[in-house]
């Protein structure tokens, strides 16, 4: 219980709110590495992806280097790289990249496979270029699945994202390394806390930015879209009622 | 005009889709391809817009060699329906007219104007331009392809078995719309089907192919319906079984008149006696008689 009232009152002790070991100072670095890796993993990523997804080769080769790059221990990789280049930021650069690519380069994939090819191959004969099918059809069709993609690696970053205070002064996971040195065991859970309140929060951003890119007419019409209950069933009949009518007209 | 000089295409796996194909197809008329799967019928569509290229051989439209023409700028100046619409799902049924002129240029307020227009040409309500694909049934969804396909007026419009995947009642509903279309349009069209029946009616002139993309006969249907060059098409058209030759049976309340295959393909109205029945004997041409409201079956009543 002990624990508890340590981690209440490390939390609601004014002094960790100011400064430059503060936790607004701490929990903004922390959030600023995790968005700085998901670009980088992104834009490595995500190019590689949709070239997979709108050639449809290579994807043996992708399947099998994401696999490979999630067997990677990020801890293992860290100390690997830092003792490369040095202590500081750098290598948790490298680490926490490697760690995000396989599950944003499996959501652009995935999501541009999961396109009808039926639709882009329409697309391709009414005269759209190939860049316009992948920017106009394949990316916003394939959006939702590459949405999903970088949640799943947003949540993995920013957990293992308190591995970067293993080589250099930054980010929340300095107090659970700074607790677990002085046996501050306050520090340390009120520390994690603050990283899965992050986790939680940025998860719920997800969840909602996903739900709105999901394109309308993808939604229309299917049994999911049930605003009103019966709403339907409605479309349905009225179409069905007025190729009924037209057939009358025409004989 | 359509010309296919010598056109052969071979696919990377050695499939022999179409073997020295030559024809000219006619301006301002419907030419129907048909013939059954692996005839080379799609893969001859595709070739015009240079949706797949021959191996050797060449194609001109309006005497231009279509091999010389960037296959993009090509495309945007044919009319392409294919089975199952193949709309963009994620945009309105308006946007989907209105893609391929706004491709070419137009502003997009005018292509949406024009595309109200064809909605009206194509038979569609416009209360359904803000609808998207998926909450259209399939027939109105076909129309939204044809809206599409005419949207940049184009000279050509290939149509890739547009009417296979909708049932029967609509899709000869959708055919009486596209021979109305093509009587106040008078587009090339170049159309694509395994059915017999639906080249008959659609067809100008109908080419008849064979496996491996090899021309079995070209012709009128009536045509081809009066001298089946050989046994395939004889077998193809239906000829040899006798499917086309009708003959009235009494059935006690009144005389009907039956077809090859022991259907029922319509009633004699006005000759009640039973020794009519005498008189009608088989065969096409005898098929006159048919009373007015007598349920015809497609093209088997030409």
């Amino acid at each position: 219980m002990s624990f508890l009232i340590d981690t209440l009152a490390w939390l609601s002790d004014p002094a960790n709110w100011v400064g430059a070991g503060g936790i607004p100072t701490r929990l903004a670095q922390h959030l600023l590495f995790t968005l700085v890796t998901l670009v980088i993993a992104a834009a490595i990523a995500v190019p590689i992806g949709f070239l997979i997804g709108h050639t449809g080769r290579g994807r043996g080769f992708a399947v099998a280097t994401s696999g490979a790059f999630r067997a990677i221990p990020t801890l293992g990789l860290l100390t690997l790289v830092a003792l490369w280049v040095g202590i500081g930021l750098n290598a948790p650069y490298v680490a926490l990249t490697v760690l995000a690519i396989p599950p944003i380069l499996a959501g652009a994939y995935t999501g541009f496979e999961a396109v009808d090819r039926k639709v882009i191959d329409a697309a391709r004969a009414v005269g759209m270029s190939e860049a316009q099918i992948v920017l106009k059809v394949e990316l916003p069709l394939g959006l939702p699945l590459l949405i999903g993609g970088l949640r799943s690696a947003t949540l993995q970053v920013v957990a293992t994202a308190t591995l970067a205070a293993y080589v250099a002064d930054f980010g929340l996971g300095r107090y659970l390394f700074a607790g677990l040195r002085t046996r501050d065991y306050g520090e340390m859970l009120g520390g994690s806390i603050l990283v899965i309140l992050l986790a939680i929060v940025l998860e719920g951003v997800f969840a909602l930015v996903q739900k709105l890119v999901v394109p309308r007419g993808v939604t229309a019409g299917l049994p999911t879209d049930i605003p009103g209950g019966s709403s339907r069933s409605r479309p349905v009949m009225e179409s069905t009622i007025e190729e009924g009518n037209s057939n009358v007209h025409s004989t | 005009m359509i010309e296919f000089h010598s056109v052969t295409k071979r696919f990377p796996d050695g499939t022999l889709a179409v073997d020295d194909f030559s024809l000219a197809l006619p301006s301002h008329k419907t030419t129907v391809f048909v013939g059954t799967s692996g005839s080379g019928k799609t893969t001859l569509l595709r070739m015009i817009n240079r949706m797949v290229d021959p191996t050797s051989g060449s194609i001109d439209i309006d005497g231009a060699d279509i091999g010389t023409l960037e296959p993009v700028q090509l495309r945007r100046g044919i009319g392409y329906v294919m089975q199952n619409s193949g709309l963009l799902p994620h945009r309105r049924v308006v946007d989907n007219v209105a893609t391929v002129p706004m491709l070419r240029g137009t502003p997009k307020r005018k292509a949406r104007e024009e595309a109200l227009v064809l909605l009206d040409t194509v038979g569609l309500d416009r209360s359904l331009a803000n609808r998207y694909p998926n909450q259209l049934s399939g027939g109105q969804q076909q129309r939204v392809g044809v809206a599409r396909g005419l949207a940049v007026n184009p000279n050509i419009l290939l149509m890739d078995e547009p009417f296979g995947a909708v049932d029967p009642i609509v899709r000869a509903e959708l055919q009486q719309e596209l021979l109305r279309l093509q009587r106040e349009l008078g587009k090339t069209v170049v159309f694509v089907t395994h059915d017999i029946d639906e080249a008959f009616l659609l067809g100008d002139r109908v080419v008849i192919l064979r496996t491996g993309g090899k021309v079995a006969q070209v012709g009128t249907p009536a045509e081809i319906l009066a001298n089946p060059i050989d046994e395939f098409v004889a077998t193809f058209v239906g000829a040899d079984r006798g499917k086309r030759s009708l003959h009235v049976e009494n059935r006690g309340d009144g005389d009907i008149v039956v077809d090859g295959t022991g259907r029922l393909a319509g009633v004699l109205v006005g000759s009640r006696s039973p020794t009519a029945s005498s008189t009608v004997g088989t065969g096409e041409s005898k098929a006159g008689p048919r009373g007015p409201g007598a349920p015809a079956q497609g093209g088997d009543s030409r």
